[in-house]
């Protein structure tokens, strides 16, 4: 069953006729032509497909379009601004942090959102009891990023890139 | 995935008409679970009511010093939130226990209670289940099951509940709010959830045309020194092999008062109340908490590749009290 769909993507307003059933992933990939977002597992089990929706890191492939109609979507091609790349596409080439690369849109996205959420005070599950600020430990930034898998393993050098950028 | 209407509701009213015209519509949340079995075809809904934006997205205050969480709050922000962070830390660290920062992002308080099991037969059409397909038989009790039920199961279904967070809710005596086609009314989570017995596919005693728009969490002054443990196979993003979520309150060496519901263990989320009982009153040492932690476990009917489970509970149990009594 068709419906329009309104959404902002990496700044552009976009505006199309999907089937019900097409999730935020294959909008993205398949009718836009923005492959950056990857379908690695379409379960929600990778974070391959992680995006940012309204400024929150989620995964798109779980996300029906419908669903989200009126969105604002950032994927890894709108993070660098005027052509600048983002500080963590810098730390991630910088630390040698992918190996295949696969996962690197999906790892990036999320540690973009690992860096707001942190900085806004959103505890994780190890944030010690009553901590009002987080602090961005190696421990913290495994606990946050592990909705993302690296098959390669390239998880030192991950956490490495993200540290290098936490304040 | 089969076709499937859309529909948006305004609120929770209009979600249980909109249900009630539709025998095989399904509510939708954040879709973190239901997307995903309509995917495997698992779910196979008619039409979907969206009430993400239904119901209420925050925390309030109740009278008399309870909370009360909106059904259509993320689960991030649940456990972000100061109040809740403070009054009942063991809900807070239960959610974020559970699932991924992405996956908490986009599902919501009532949709974290309704997800449904993670038994790989349940989720593969290709095999029997009775939960999906009354009748059709069990073969996770000779298959794969270490990581299914050792409490109240039934020859039909050893399936276990996913939910961290209602682990927690259970341990607090929350009560979910629900409109239904007979008007409104408030459910303690002990009757929202239920045993397979030989109604496997009915996870819960919701009818259809509910909508849950709250869950109410009574004030429980000595649940500011409360706690959740999550045993699993890797240290994070995985579903709980077992867990335990506890409050402790104690004077003078002695239990005073105690709430422990276990996760990992049974269908639904496993008050522990024969270790509540047998904790109140006495010493709060560890041997204390060993008899506890063994009578509650004395009924557990373990299977072939989960019997590690009743010790792994036990122990749990013991560890999670003993953090606690060490808690300034």
């Amino acid at each position: 069953m068709d419906v329009e769909v309104a959404l902002h993507v990496n700044g552009t307003p976009q505006r199309l006729t999907v089937d019900t059933r097409t999730s935020l992933l294959d909008l993205l990939r398949e009718r836009l032509g923005i492959t950056g977002p990857k379908k690695g597992c379409d379960h929600g089990q990778c974070g391959a497909c992680t995006v940012l929706l309204d400024g929150r890191r989620v995964n798109a492939c779980l996300a029906l379009a419908v669903a989200h109609d009126g969105g604002n979507v950032i994927t890894i091609e709108g993070l660098a601004e005027n052509g600048d790349l983002h500080p963590l596409q810098n730390a991630f080439v910088e630390a040698d942090a992918l190996q295949c690369g696969y996962c690197t849109p999906g790892q990036i996205c999320s540690a973009v959102a690992v860096l707001d959420e942190a900085a806004a005070g959103v505890p994780s599950y190890v944030t010690p009891p009553g901590a009002s600020t987080v602090s961005l430990s190696d421990e913290e930034i495994r606990e946050r990023l592990s909705g993302n898998l690296c098959r390669c393993g390239a998880y030192v050098n991950i956490v490495r890139a993200v540290r290098s950028v936490a304040p | 995935m089969n076709p499937f209407r859309y529909e948006r509701a305004r609120d929770a009213a209009e979600a249980s008409v909109l249900l009630g015209k539709t025998p095989a519509a399904m509510l939708l949340g954040g879709g973190t679970n239901l997307v995903d079995l309509m995917r495997l075809r698992v779910a196979k809904p008619e039409a979907l009511i969206d009430v993400s934006r239904a119901t209420s997205d925050r925390v309030e205050l109740l009278p008399g010093g309870g909370l009360r969480l909106g059904a259509g709050m993320r689960n991030t922000d649940a456990a972000a939130d100061k109040t809740l962070r403070a009054r009942y830390p063991v809900l807070s660290q239960a959610l974020l226990s559970g699932a991924s920062g992405q996956i908490r992002n986009l599902a919501t308080v009532a949709g974290n209670l309704l997800q449904r099991t993670r038994c790989v037969y349940f989720q593969d059409v290709s095999k029997p289940c009775n939960k999906r397909e009354p009748a059709s038989g069990c073969p996770a009790r000779e298959g794969y099951h270490r990581n299914l039920s050792i409490l109240g199961a039934s020859d039909a279904c050893i399936a276990t509940h996913p939910s961290d967070m209602a682990v927690a809710l259970m341990a607090l005596d929350a009560r979910v709010r629900i409109i239904g086609a007979g008007g409104e009314r408030l459910v303690p989570l002990a009757e929202l959830y239920r045993l397979p017995g030989d109604e496997p596919q009915r996870d819960t005693t919701l009818q259809h045309g509910d909508v849950i728009t709250h869950v109410e969490i009574p004030p429980l002054e000595f649940a500011k020194r409360s706690r959740y443990r999550k045993v699993r196979d890797r240290a994070s993003f995985a579903f709980a092999l077992v867990s335990v979520a506890g409050a402790l309150d104690i004077r003078d060496g002695m239990v005073r008062d105690v709430r422990l519901a276990l996760g990992g263990v049974a269908h639904m989320p496993w008050r522990a109340r024969i270790a509540e009982e047998a904790l109140r009153g006495r010493p709060a040492r560890e041997d204390t908490f060993r008899e506890a932690a063994a009578a509650e476990l004395r009924a557990a009917q373990p299977l072939r590749d989960n019997a590690f489970k009743v010790p792994l509970a036990q122990r749990s149990i013991v560890r999670t009290l003993l953090e606690l009594s060490a808690e300034p």
